[in-house]
């Protein structure tokens, strides 16, 4: 059941010009919270903008082995981000959640390679401590602009999590986009070894990536984000077309019915 | 304070009504809202068919204002009625069906239908929607074509009929006053205002839909001015709606001319807003002294305004 909060800011940490994390002091949001899974959030009690935001829930925050709240991650692009990368300390933000269907975790021996465009690395921290605990062999295809926004490595090498990066201008590992190393190593890989594939970012790279692993015969989980109003299922903004079995192509709800996807299930 | 209000032969538990297209068909809404601590939800308009709606974008923030261009999208009465009603009816809530047809007739085949449900409160009609191209808001454009759909559900059931009414016509209070000729029991007002947005980096629309339907606050003195209006031409209860977000803007329509209020957008932004405008409003009943909500409908005092007016 998800549980609405005015939450006190714990601390704002700018990562760069664009890029922030915020802690919030939400810890019965953080503690139901799973992979995945995402809050509605409004900092600030104003009519422009009106309605709230989806965010991943980046990490859940623990302090003495006691969870005292939960972190975004956001790239300010608009009005709703700019509020979230102005916040200080001691502001209250509202936040609704925890909501949407998490990322299905891989059982051993499957492999899981997480694929992140920019901001789409926010529910890959979660993700990948649930299959650290299962001791999944997990790596990570990290894709930015330039190397300067490739955020938070040493947090998943920490984890175990092996790092593929690729950016635009070529500043850090691959140059290009993030689906050319997957697209290698997928084509490397022995059909006989099972590998789950985890995608978020922006659109045409989740749709690559569904594609790709289509094309690979590899399942896909991709997470996607609509522009959506409620994020409770009372506003029908945020559809995404999927498959019918009569194979016409249906609105659903990505905030019911996702933010989740199995990659095969959307009409691209 | 009594909050209790009466709409018809209906006797609703306060004035606070989910507003159509903005509580899903309050299914959505069962864990976080006690859905019988409501006045009545209002569910998403139905049509006898399911529907799939526009292609998104399909909503874009403005100024104090959220344009949408759902289309309606929809399960159709046949689902609405086996999957959801029996979670509504056990919940206890007060179900007030929004029915949208292209054709007269299916006003008149939907009526039947719900008629003969269990739980159903009340029939809104939804003459208004500004975001579909055929049916409902042609009938509720012209004062002909209000009274023939609000005289044809009326006479095919005994559930109260409450028209919905656009804003986007010359005199709303004319459109009024014919669907209280043709026997509605109550009105609904203001459906969305007709608007549009573009990006001007890409010269394109904003919603896929190219115009959409405007709500929140940026459109409440229009709503505002628009019962109190009708207020003055007709003697059915007015559902009015248009912005509201707090107790005080609630107040504002019922005094204006308002029996009972529908908040939809400030739901999205804040769906646990419901018991704050219970709260509100019976705290300003304490400060005023009133002891039932209904002593408070239309009590506008302009008097002192016109003396002004005259005098200077």
């Amino acid at each position: 059941m998800p549980l609405d909060v005015a939450a006190e800011v714990i601390s704002n940490v700018r990562l760069s010009s664009d890029y922030n994390v915020l802690a919030l002091a939400a810890p019965d949001i953080a503690t139901r919270a799973l992979p995945g899974q995402f809050v509605m959030v409004k900092a600030g009690n104003c009519l422009e903008p009106l309605l709230r935001r989806p965010f991943s829930v980046f990490e859940v925050l623990e302090e003495n082995g006691k969870v005292v709240g939960l972190s975004l991650l956001s790239k300010r692009i608009g009005p709703s981000t700019t509020l979230i990368y102005d916040a200080k300390p001691g502001d209250r933000v509202q936040c609704l959640g925890p909501l949407g269907r998490p990322f299905v975790p891989v059982a051993a021996p499957d492999e899981a390679w997480l694929v992140a465009g920019g901001v789409g690395l926010a529910p890959f921290a979660m993700l990948a401590e649930t299959l650290r605990a299962r001791e999944i062999r997990t790596r990570l295809y990290y894709g930015a602009r330039r190397a300067a926004e490739l955020f938070y490595l040493d947090m998943f090498e920490k984890m175990g999590v092996e790092l593929v990066l690729a950016t635009e201008d070529g500043s850090r590992g691959d140059r290009g986009r993030v689906t050319l190393p997957l697209e290698r190593d997928l084509k490397a890989r022995p059909a006989s070894a099972s590998v789950m594939l985890y995608a978020c970012g922006p659109e045409p790279m989740l749709a690559a990536v569904a594609q790709l692993a289509s094309a690979c015969g590899r399942p896909s989980q991709v997470s996607v984000e609509r522009v959506m109003g409620c994020g409770v299922g009372g506003c029908y903004s945020c559809v995404i077309p999927v498959r019918t079995s009569a194979g016409t192509p249906h609105f659903v709800r990505s905030c019911l019915a996702g933010p989740v996807f199995r990659g095969s299930e959307i009409v691209w | 304070m009594d909050l209790s209000v009466r709409i018809g032969s209906l006797t609703l538990k306060n004035p606070l009504i989910a507003a159509s297209g903005c509580f899903g068909y309050g299914t959505e809404y069962a864990e976080l809202v006690d859905l019988s601590s409501l006045g009545g939800i209002a569910v998403k308009g139905l049509f006898l068919n399911e529907r799939e709606g526009h292609p998104p974008p399909r909503i874009v923030e403005t100024p104090a204002g959220l344009l949408n261009a759902i289309g309606l999208q929809g399960i159709g009465v046949h689902r609405f009625i086996a999957e959801k009603m029996p979670e509504l009816r056990a919940r206890g809530a007060a179900v007030f069906v929004n029915i949208c047809g292209t054709t007269l007739q299916e006003y008149v085949e939907l009526a039947k239908i719900l008629s003969d449900v269990e739980g159903v409160a009340a029939l809104e009609l939804n003459i208004s929607c500004p975001n579909i191209k055929e049916g409902g808001i042609t009938f509720g454009c012209s004062l002909h074509g209000t009274a023939g759909v609000v005289e044809a559900v009326r006479a095919a059931t005994r559930l109260p009929v409450i028209p919905k009414l656009t804003p986007n016509v010359t005199d709303i209070s004319s459109i009024a006053k014919a669907a209280e000729d043709a026997g509605a029991d109550a009105v609904s007002l203001v459906n969305t205002f007709l608007a549009m947005a573009i990006d001007v980096e890409t010269r394109r629309p904003k919603l896929s839909n190219i115009v959409g339907g405007l709500s929140g606050p940026a459109i409440r003195p229009i709503a505002v001015r628009m019962v109190y209006e009708c207020r003055q031409r007709i003697r059915i209860p007015i559902i009015g709606m248009g912005g509201i977000a707090t107790a005080s803007d609630a107040l504002e329509f019922i005094i204006a001319g308002a029996a009972a209020v529908q908040v939809g957008t400030a739901n999205f932004a804040d769906p646990l807003v419901w018991p704050k405008l219970v709260d509100g409003i019976r705290s300003y009943g304490e400060r005023h002294g009133i002891k039932a909500i209904a002593e408070l409908v239309g009590t506008i005092d302009t008097s002192a305004r016109e003396k002004e007016w005259i005098s200077s």
